[in-house]
């Protein structure tokens, strides 16, 4: 009777979950994802599809949301934007294309609006011979059940075509109403929450001021809040308490360095010219300028154009020519035999794919050997977005010794007079960091074909995709024409990209989350009016960052807790609707400050020449060919503890502490960082000498302090680095822990020599200390 | 936009589930208690999800033992007496075809053909030739596969490597060894899947330096990027626990910290946090694995004999490989060496007598170790630099001295074991050594061989990245079939 009773109540907890499991397996389209245990095979989806098929399919099929995605992923490889490989003259891609009549005698059509019969597509797609089948057996690509019903249906429906959202321009719509009010801090949170009520969901509960403060913190600054920090906001019960944080940290200069750092890996910033020997560069001026810009808070517009065409501006100053520093990050090499228009080529294409990626979230390399597969950009279009980047005068291969030109020379005197945001340290009497100039303004670009050096075909003239936006008569025919189109009203995409990233940086994940793609093969928005009424404001508020970026730690969204229930993590493992707040990592930059400020030891002075901080002896030296950089001297002093930002990079051998925690590695431009969990974290974390060093010194610190009780101390540790105070039974754990790091204490034999260090109180403080920065909590927020 | 939202609403519900497929939630709860499902893991089917290997695979292993520099194949393989017999006349146009030259050699008045200065015998009873710069290597051909016909794209050391081991001249895409660990996950629990070893040749110790990018794991996760193993105190970074730390120290405080992640883990119920608690299991168990595999004290003194006395001398080549058998052992997937110094622009006898020196007997210590212990069969070991030199002298030919510039048109690598034929030779150049006579072999088509005896149809093996399916072999690339067992 029993076991009986056991058994029933086990069914009863399983049906449930294989049901569950069921629908998680049969409801999977082919979308791939990009985490690895995410994938699964195709024999599963076949044979579940037609359970799907039959729970699932919309009452409404609509072609943005359920159509495309499969045309663009299954179809337009041969069926698209690339006139050179498309099949049997059909092009999905465009609705003209999609609804014209095919075949050698014109006869048929892929697709007849209401009419399945007619509809070859639909013949195709469910062809049981193997030579008839869309997708090609051959193409590896297939489709699964659910989406041959899925374009069926739409067929049947009628058929409606849109075009493709990105490339419409945002609308600013009405806020939408929603029941709950008193939840509203802001705009921003009529559109989560309109979202959330359609799905009967509530937001979460406010999170605690503790954590609240260190997310803001991190994410306004990059850095920790102080004890005097927590204790003065967790004592202010002003109403507005928070927000007076807020508008202190975005005018800390701490928000220009924390924002730089993502800036940098966008613009693929570093301190060697990256290919082969890798020789150093001076960069850092123009890193200089980043970072006092944003704190200066000029428009994202200006912010842009004078490091897109600075130099082209009328009267164009010294330091809007140092910000155009920007698009000479890509590399440079100087390996011995190459040739040199070969890497030239490599270089403007650099520029072309970092301008595009990063300002318009578009894959344009992808036209540089044959028009974009997926997106309706030509390779010639390509071309002419490329030639307004092919007029500097610049060498493909540079000597060892050589700075490359164009560049400018920077004094002390430019620093006083016009360039004071420079930390020019008194040793350097003149730096030469790399700009842009026209000087071969006369250069023609041709379509080079397979986006060979030597293979020149038509002439083109600069230009800009014409699906994007017309390129007006009024634009000069270059970089600063180029921003003028960049910046016209009626850019579709400019705008939602640049907000969309700041979306990311604060919430963890865009709107739209691929925030590198808002092309065909992109994911759609999350929050789409959500994503248009800040991109449309941002405009209109005259791109002003810091303002958007409060308007989004101002909301209710923002300033839930993270706590989050099974079921909702069920629902929405990736929180996409925000009914709770993400529980983010802190990037590598800030894992490192983190222990630096919280420990005392972070020296904050701002900009100059990178620092070399601790590496793990060798990594230079064993790699190196004896040429440039070959072997890594650590800084002795203030320069072991400056922000990460400041770390020197070098391209071939990037630092590694930064390198384990997910940082790109700066060969190209990134806007999106991955999110790991490796075992080589873990270890760096336990003993990386920085932050075993930062450790100790806190630990010191706390010791220093006469007449606290070891509770004291745990606490005052604890809430240094995690920000709250340990729960009883935390605190309890530590102790233990604590204890036990004392009673297992051996003075090492060189201590015994060395009088000064056998201190178990140390080193039981230092293992505590060590522990707190080991904790999951403590390379999070949120 | 108003559609978009509408149907995001009307449907999220299968957006989401969806994504829960093996995602982090629920199901993923068990592969993420083994983080290393790519990094570790055992061999449980489909742990990555990928439904790998495509079909039965001949090797599980590989250790790809790379050349860097570009090994001249006239000296050590490619045998050509044509070139002896014209010495110092120039290279025909008819032969050269208006191949591109490197700016090293682009000016040179004249292109006088050299042969090799090394004596160059049959081997085996594969008849395989080797010239007398390797000896050892020379007693084990009848297990090496020779291609005698490799060819690649690229002309300088940078994009020729780049493209080697990542399939594109350019920055960015994943390393051979990081698509495995992707597509194959662990063999083991305790090691990475991926690893790294790099040594300094004494030919030309300052030549050609490396770049941590080729073992990068690009657009994949980082899980998936080689690790180096180093020599020294700290063979993988910030292993060794800090000074005067005992084992049993390090465990308490793992425990503590486990038990406190795994309150939060109640209070905010992320599941990342157990996966966080796991990588700190595996990183334990490394402090204990990777010290141990590094440790070559219990090799027995024949053993050491076999790879000769430079394997006692830890970063040296022969350590390496010697390292390399035992990562194998301990069922690592993927063994990365490079060593450096091929790269004889000039006195080229000189500097390769000693590269050659460097490698040859460790090389064939190695496969004949691998075989004596039975991995051969199932462990691929693939030999061979980022191009081949040319058939003329770069610099002045006098009677003791020449150099050879970089040659992508034709080289040689060779393969042993896990199913390629032993004592074979596929592909033939011309007698100029310049050219392909018979059945070349592209990069991307050594990559699909890889791949294919990994159990992998390279054409199937994507990730999805910004919109696009990549692949180690791009866009191109055929299995060289005639090689396989």
């Amino acid at each position: 009777m029993k076991t009986k009773k056991k058994l029933t109540l086990i069914l009863y907890f399983l049906i449930p979950f294989i049901a569950v499991l069921l629908v998680k397996y049969s409801l999977r389209t082919s979308n791939d994802d990009y985490v690895s245990v995410d994938k699964k095979n195709n024999e599963t989806t076949k044979e579940l599809a037609s359970v799907e098929g039959k729970m699932m399919l919309p009452d409404t099929v609509d072609f943005i949301f359920h159509v495309k995605p499969i045309l663009s992923d299954r179809c337009f490889l041969c069926h698209g934007p690339d006139e050179g490989t498309r099949e049997a003259g059909l092009r999905l891609d465009t609705e003209e294309g999609a609804f014209a009549a095919i075949g050698e005698n014109l006869d048929r059509y892929a697709i007849v609006p209401g009419d399945v019969n007619k509809s070859q597509m639909v013949h195709r797609i469910n062809a049981a011979e193997p030579e008839k089948t869309m997708p090609p057996l051959e193409s590896n690509l297939s489709l699964t059940d659910y989406e041959k019903q899925i374009l069926t249906k739409w067929i049947e429906q009628g058929a409606v075509w849109k075009e493709h959202w990105a490339f419409l321009p945002p609308e600013k719509k009405q806020v939408p109403k929603v029941a709950n009010i008193e939840w509203i801090s802001n705009d921003v949170d009529h559109f989560i929450l309109k979202r959330l009520e359609q799905e009967g969901l509530q937001p979460s509960e406010k999170a605690s001021k503790e954590k609240l403060l260190r997310k803001l913190y991190f994410d306004l600054t990059g850095l920790p809040p102080s004890l005097s920090q927590i204790d003065a906001f967790m004592n202010d019960d002003s109403k507005d308490a928070y927000e007076k944080i807020v508008d202190k940290l975005l005018a800390s200069t701490a928000y220009g360095e924390h924002m730089a750092s993502s800036w940098l890996d966008l613009s693929r910033y570093a301190d060697t010219h990256g290919y082969q020997d890798d020789l150093e560069r001076v960069m850092w001026p123009w890193r200089d300028w980043v970072i006092s810009a944003f704190n200066r808070n000029l428009p994202y517009n200006d912010f842009v154009e004078w490091q897109l065409a600075g130099d082209l501006l009328p009267n164009a100053t010294l330091e809007q020519i140092l910000a155009t520093g920007f698009n000479r990050n890509h590399k440079i090499t100087q390996e011995g035999g190459v040739i040199d228009e070969e890497y030239r080529v490599e270089y403007v294409m650099d520029r072309a794919n970092t301008t595009s990626k990063a300002l318009m979230g578009l894959t344009m390399e992808c036209a540089r050997c044959h028009d974009h597969k997926y997106d309706p950009i030509s390779q010639k279009e390509f071309y002419s977005f490329y030639s307004f980047f092919n007029k500097v005068d610049e060498k493909g291969r540079i000597d060892y010794d050589e700075i490359p030109k164009p560049n400018i020379k920077i004094t002390p005197k430019e620093v006083k007079e016009m360039l004071s945001f420079i930390n020019l340290p008194d040793s350097i009497s003149e730096v030469y960091p790399m700009v842009m100039k026209d000087g071969a303004a006369n250069r023609k670009t041709y379509v080079l074909n397979r986006g060979v050096y030597d293979a020149p075909t038509d002439e083109v003239e600069a230009g800009t995709p014409e699906v994007i936006l017309d390129y007006k008569k009024s634009f000069p025919k270059n970089r600063l024409g180029l921003s003028k189109w960049l910046f016209d009203e009626d850019n579709p995409l400019v705008s939602r990209v640049a907000v969309n990233r700041m979306w990311q940086q604060i919430f963890g994940v865009g709107i739209v989350a691929t925030s590198d793609d808002f092309g065909n093969q992109g994911d759609l928005p999350s929050h789409p009016n959500l994503l248009d009424y800040l991109a449309v404001t941002f405009r209109e508020e005259g791109w002003d960052m810091k303002k958007m970026y409060k308007r989004m730690v101002m909301s209710s969204a923002y300033q839930q807790t993270s706590k989050v229930t099974p079921e909702l993590l069920e629902l929405d493992p990736d929180n996409k609707l925000l009914a709770r707040s993400s529980r983010s990592k802190l990037s590598a930059e800030m894992i490192r400050d983190n222990a630096l400020a919280v420990s005392g030891l972070l020296v904050k002075k701002v900009g100059g020449p990178s620092v070399k901080p601790y590496q793990p002896p060798g990594l230079w030296a064993e790699t190196t060919s004896g040429q440039g950089l070959t072997k890594y001297i650590p800084d002795v002093g203030e320069g072991q503890y400056r922000r990460s930002l400041y770390t020197f990079w070098k391209r071939t051998v990037p630092p590694p502490s930064l390198m384990t925690f997910d940082a790109p590695t700066r060969d190209f431009c990134e806007v999106k960082r991955q999110k790991t969990s490796t075992p080589l974290q873990a270890l760096a974390m336990l003993n990386d000498p920085q932050l075993i060093e930062a450790a100790e010194y806190l630990a010191q610190r706390i010791l220093n302090q006469d007449n606290l009780s070891d509770k004291d101390r745990v606490e005052t540790i604890f809430r240094k680095i995690t920000t709250r105070l340990p729960a009883e039974e935390e605190t309890n754990k530590l102790l233990a822990y604590l204890k036990s790091a004392k009673d297992s204490y051996k003075p090492i034999e060189d201590d015994i020599e060395n009088k000064e260090i056998p201190n178990k109180e140390t080193h039981a403080y230092t293992v505590l200390t060590s522990l707190i920065f080991n904790l999951d909590e403590t390379i999070i927020k949120g | 936009m108003e559609e978009i939202t509408k149907h995001f609403i009307n449907n999220n519900r299968r957006h989401f589930l969806k994504k829960m497929g093996l995602g982090i939630g629920g199901l993923a709860a068990a592969s993420l208690l083994d983080p290393f499902s790519s990094f570790a893991g055992n061999e449980a089917p489909n742990l990555t999800g990928l439904n790998l290997p495509h079909f039965a695979p001949k090797a599980k292993r590989v250790i790809y033992l790379f050349q860097s520099g570009g090994p001249s194949q006239l000296e050590l393989f490619d045998y050509k007496p044509l070139l002896q017999k014209m010495r110092g006349q120039d290279l025909p146009d008819s032969v050269r075809q208006g191949q591109r030259l490197t700016g090293m050699t682009s000016g040179q008045a004249s292109f006088p053909l050299v042969g090799s200065s090394y004596k160059f015998d049959q081997y085996g009873e594969s008849r395989a030739w080797v010239s007398s710069l390797m000896p050892y290597t020379a007693k084990v051909v009848d297990e090496l596969c020779f291609i005698k016909s490799m060819h690649t794209e690229a002309i300088n050391h940078d994009p020729a490597i780049t493209f080697f081991q990542t399939g594109s001249q350019q920055a960015g895409r994943p390393s051979i060894g990081s698509w495995m660990s992707y597509g194959l996950g662990s063999l083991n629990k305790n090691l990475p899947t991926f690893t790294v070893l790099l040594s300094r040749g004494t030919g030309r110790p300052f030549s050609q330096p490396l770049y941590s990018r080729l073992w990068g794991n690009g657009f994949l996760s980082s899980l998936h990027q080689g690790v180096q193993f180093r020599s020294g105190k700290d063979p993988v970074l910030y292993l060794k626990d800090p000074d005067g730390m005992s084992r049993s120290e390090r465990r308490n405080m793992l425990d503590h910290i486990s038990e406190l992640n795994r309150k939060q883990e109640e209070e905010f119920g992320d599941p990342e946090i157990n996966s966080r608690i796991a990588q700190y299991e595996m990183a334990y168990r490394m402090q204990t694995s990777v010290p141990e595999t590094m440790d070559i004290d219990k090799e027995p003194e024949h053993i050491i004999q076999m790879y000769g006395a430079d394997a006692l001398t830890p970063g040296t080549y022969a350590a390496n490989c010697l390292l390399a058998r035992r990562l194998i052992e301990k069922d690592v997937r993927f063994v990365q060496l490079y060593h450096m110094g091929w790269d004889q622009h000039e006195n080229l006898p000189k500097q390769i007598e000693k590269q050659a020196k460097d490698i040859d007997q460790a090389t064939a210590a190695l496969i004949m170790d691998l075989k004596q212990r039975g991995l051969l069969e199932d462990t691929l070991v693939v030999w061979g630099g980022e191009f081949g030199r040319t058939n003329y002298s770069q610099g002045l030919l006098t009677d003791t001295n020449y150099g050879r510039d970089h040659h992508p048109k034709c080289f040689t690598m060779f393969m042993a074991g896990g199913g390629v034929k032993p004592g074979f030779t596929y592909g033939e150049t011309d007698d100029f050594g310049y050219n392909i006579a018979k059945d070349p072999v592209h990069v991307h088509d050594l990559q699909a061989t890889i791949m294919h005896l990994m159990g992998i149809d390279h054409t199937k093996f994507t990730y999805k990245h910004q919109g696009r399916r990549f692949r180690l072999t791009d866009v191109s690339g055929h299995v060289v079939k005639d090689i396989l067992t």
